[in-house]
């Protein structure tokens, strides 16, 4: 089985996170970058699936210069080879450019299976997933909390609010992760000497076929404006029992819309 | 110039076991310690992650990596914990270190890929209840009857010996005397479950309340002639190489908790308020916790530079028992510093700080006491 995984590179989840000021995009220097989280247990998916049956992983990101560190990262959790897809262009791309560039590095390739994280932490978009699927006109088997493949055969578990859906379809196709689908392992020592020796493509927009207006902040479909600080936190409301407290924490709640 | 940076594998592999501390032990740790219980699973994810291989080759089941590695992982996971540390310091150093370093092929290929995948512990069994630092002096023995050892003896405070994955312990024992009448001394391979081996119920400690320690009695134990681990009579020079190393891990673990302390106490500093303003606010404040960096750095250079030579292959001894001396006596004193930084919640076991005091302690004693470390600088520099 080949297998991609699609890894975003975040600010570190601990970290605040800025815009800056000049095109009011996010400040990648402010804070460390890590993996985004869920696209640690896409890469552990793909570990598992191909250790258990045989095959091949390729981890592929878009993002700047420092994104090559999480190239890396899925190498040593254990991915055999990396694409990493860097060009100034790309710089400010939004959900629909990130997935057009994607679709194009990933199509013919002969994946069958492309996994991703159901969201990230910075933009929670929780849209490129189905967005590349659409494009490569494959199934889309999202929000998968388990994943089953026998030869051309795909079934999930896709959590819903209640529960899970049993859903199948035919590879090739895309499917994306949620937390509960694993435990993503820590690299070993062995793992992250083993990736310095595994190779990383490094494509462009050009490369990948796009024209570079198709990208970028300038071809965004929505940019922002203004923003401001998040207001500090309120001072919080205490309510004295004196006999109908639950009433009142009921009343408050649902006043701030919590029920 | 010589260059105290980490390569880009040695930083790697040091964030990876900081996310590891942060996300898996910070979280649930407090408790087992409140409740004075072994982590098992959070010793198997450090197994899973190749931590207790780290230093050796990959034909025993080992990372390939080397005994810095070993020591900037010790360093991180005591950042958040020391307890967890020390499984992993005894574990690999006093465990696994002298079957890999002195031990037969076989005893290597029967025991090293159990011990450097962490599914199974080893001990090593020192110290007994009236010879300590005087580590020669020691009463246990082993006496050779047809193809087998039989021991006699106990020895106290042994680390990872009654762990329900313990494999083995390794004890030093008297064979003999030599022509000048001192004690032969040799160590032995124990498996755990040898009939006449039995483990003590745990120590009530003041702190490592995660980890495992047990008075271990040996009546009539009888093992094969073939556990013997090195050479018959070498025992107690093997052991003396194997604490110069362990030493430097010792630092390492040092020099977490002193940084533990700092991480602490900066958020404490920065959010605690007194009279109107956040206490970091006071100079009396803000320089402890100034000093306390400063001591973690010092602690620092001191076991990354006892570690250089070590992988250099150079000697290393004097260095080491220097890193231990500074590093082990500044944790004390950070985690001196840091609890009073949090005033009465520092005096609360919820509060890592609380356990960090509680855990400094021990440093200063174990794998040789300050007064040890002392003797062997001065002992070096002609004093005496
Ligand atoms: C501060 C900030 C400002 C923004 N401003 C705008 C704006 O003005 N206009 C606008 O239209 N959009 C804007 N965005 C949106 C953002 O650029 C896109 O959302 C982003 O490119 C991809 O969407 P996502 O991160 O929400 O992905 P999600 O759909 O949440 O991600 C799901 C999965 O897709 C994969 N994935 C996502 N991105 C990549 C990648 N680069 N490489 C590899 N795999 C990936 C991962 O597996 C991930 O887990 C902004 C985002 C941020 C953080
Ligand atoms: C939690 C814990 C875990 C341990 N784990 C292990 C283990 O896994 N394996 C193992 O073998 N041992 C282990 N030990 C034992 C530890 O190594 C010894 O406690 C230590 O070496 C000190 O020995 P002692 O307790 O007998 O002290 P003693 O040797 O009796 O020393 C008492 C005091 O006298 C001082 N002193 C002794 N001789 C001199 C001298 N010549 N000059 C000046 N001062 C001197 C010492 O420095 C000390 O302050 C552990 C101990 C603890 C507490």
């Amino acid at each position: 089985m080949k297998i991609a995984v699609c890894v975003k590179q975040v600010p570190d989840t601990w970290a605040e996170k800025k815009l800056t000021d000049a095109d009011r995009t996010l400040d990648r220097e402010s804070a460390d970058g890590v993996m985004n989280e869920l696209d640690e247990y896409a890469v552990e998916e793909a570990l598992l699936l191909t250790e258990a049956s045989g095959g091949e992983v390729v981890a592929v990101s878009m993002g700047p210069d420092k994104a090559e560190e999480t190239v890396r990262k899925a190498l040593q959790m254990g991915a055999d080879s990396g694409i990493h897809i860097v060009d100034d262009s790309l710089h400010g791309s939004d959900a629909i450019a990130t997935s057009l560039v994607l679709s194009k590095v990933l199509a013919d390739k002969g994946f069958d299976l492309i996994i991703f994280g159901s969201e990230s932490t910075d933009a929670r978009m929780s849209v490129v997933p189905a967005m590349v699927a659409e494009r490569l006109g494959v199934p889309q088997m999202t929000f998968a909390n388990k994943v089953e493949v026998a030869g051309e055969t795909l079934k999930i578990q896709r959590q819903t609010e209640y529960g899970y859906d049993e859903v199948e379809s035919s590879t090739p196709a895309v499917v994306s992760v949620v937390e509960k689908i694993n435990e993503p392992r820590y690299p070993s020592f062995k793992g992250i000497m083993a990736a310095k020796k595994k190779p990383i493509e490094t494509v462009t927009v050009a490369d990948a076929g796009v024209d570079a207006g198709q990208v970028g902040l300038a071809a965004a479909w929505s940019q922002v404006d203004q923003f401001s600080e998040r207001p500090p936190k309120a001072a919080g409301v205490k309510i004295e029992d004196d006999g109908s407290g639950g009433v009142k924490i009921a009343e408050y709640l649902s006043e701030q819309k919590f029920i | 110039m010589p260059d105290f940076r980490l390569s880009p594998e040695h930083e790697d592999l040091r964030k990876t076991v900081e996310a590891f501390a942060h996300d898996v032990v910070a979280p649930v740790i407090g408790d087992f310690y409140e409740r004075e219980e072994f982590p098992y699973d959070i010793v198997r994810q450090m197994g899973d992650m190749g931590l207790f291989g780290l230093p050796f080759p990959e034909e025993y089941g080992g990372m390939g990596g080397d005994y810095f590695a070993l020591c900037l992982a010790i360093e991180e996971l005591a950042r958040v914990d020391s307890s967890v540390a020390i499984t992993l310091e005894a574990g690999v150093s006093l465990g696994a270190m002298p079957i890999y370093r002195f031990g037969t092929e076989e005893q290597k290929q029967r025991w090293l890929p159990e011990l450097t995948s962490g599914r199974m512990l080893g001990a090593f069994g020192l110290t007994e209840s009236s010879s300590g630092s005087d580590a020669g002096d020691i009463a246990t023995t082993a006496v050779r009857d047809g193809d087998e050892w039989v021991v006699n003896g106990a020895k106290v405070f042994i680390t990872n010996s009654g762990t329900d994955i313990t494999g083995l312990v390794t004890v030093t024992a008297r064979t003999g005397t030599d022509e000048a009448g001192r004690p032969e001394i040799s160590a032995i391979l124990v498996p755990s479950g040898t009939p006449g081996f039995t483990v003590a119920p745990k120590y009530s400690k003041v702190g490592w309340n995660a980890s495992d320690t047990h008075e271990l009695f040996f009546d009539d134990v009888r093992v094969p002639a073939e556990n013997l681990v090195g050479e018959r009579g070498r025992g107690y020079a093997q052991f003396l190489r194997i604490l110069d190393e362990g030493r430097i891990a010792i630092a390492a673990l040092a020099v977490g908790l002193s940084q533990g302390c700092v991480d602490e106490s900066v958020a404490y500093a920065n959010s605690r308020q007194a009279f109107g303003k956040p206490i970091g606010r006071n100079q009396a404040m803000s320089f402890k916790i100034a000093d306390m960096e400063a001591r973690t750095h010092v602690g620092r250079l001191a076991y990354y530079e006892a570690g250089a030579r070590l992988l250099a292959g150079e000697p290393f001894k004097h260095q080491a028992a220097i890193a231990k001396l500074v590093a082990t006596e500044d944790a004390v004193t950070n985690a001196r510093e840091a609890t009073q930084i949090f005033g009465g919640y520092g005096f609360m076991n919820e509060y890592p700080v609380a356990r960090f005091w509680r855990d400094s302690k021990v440093l200063e004693v174990g794998e040789g006491t300050s007064e040890v470390q002392r003797m062997l600088i001065a002992r070096e520099l002609g004093v005496g």
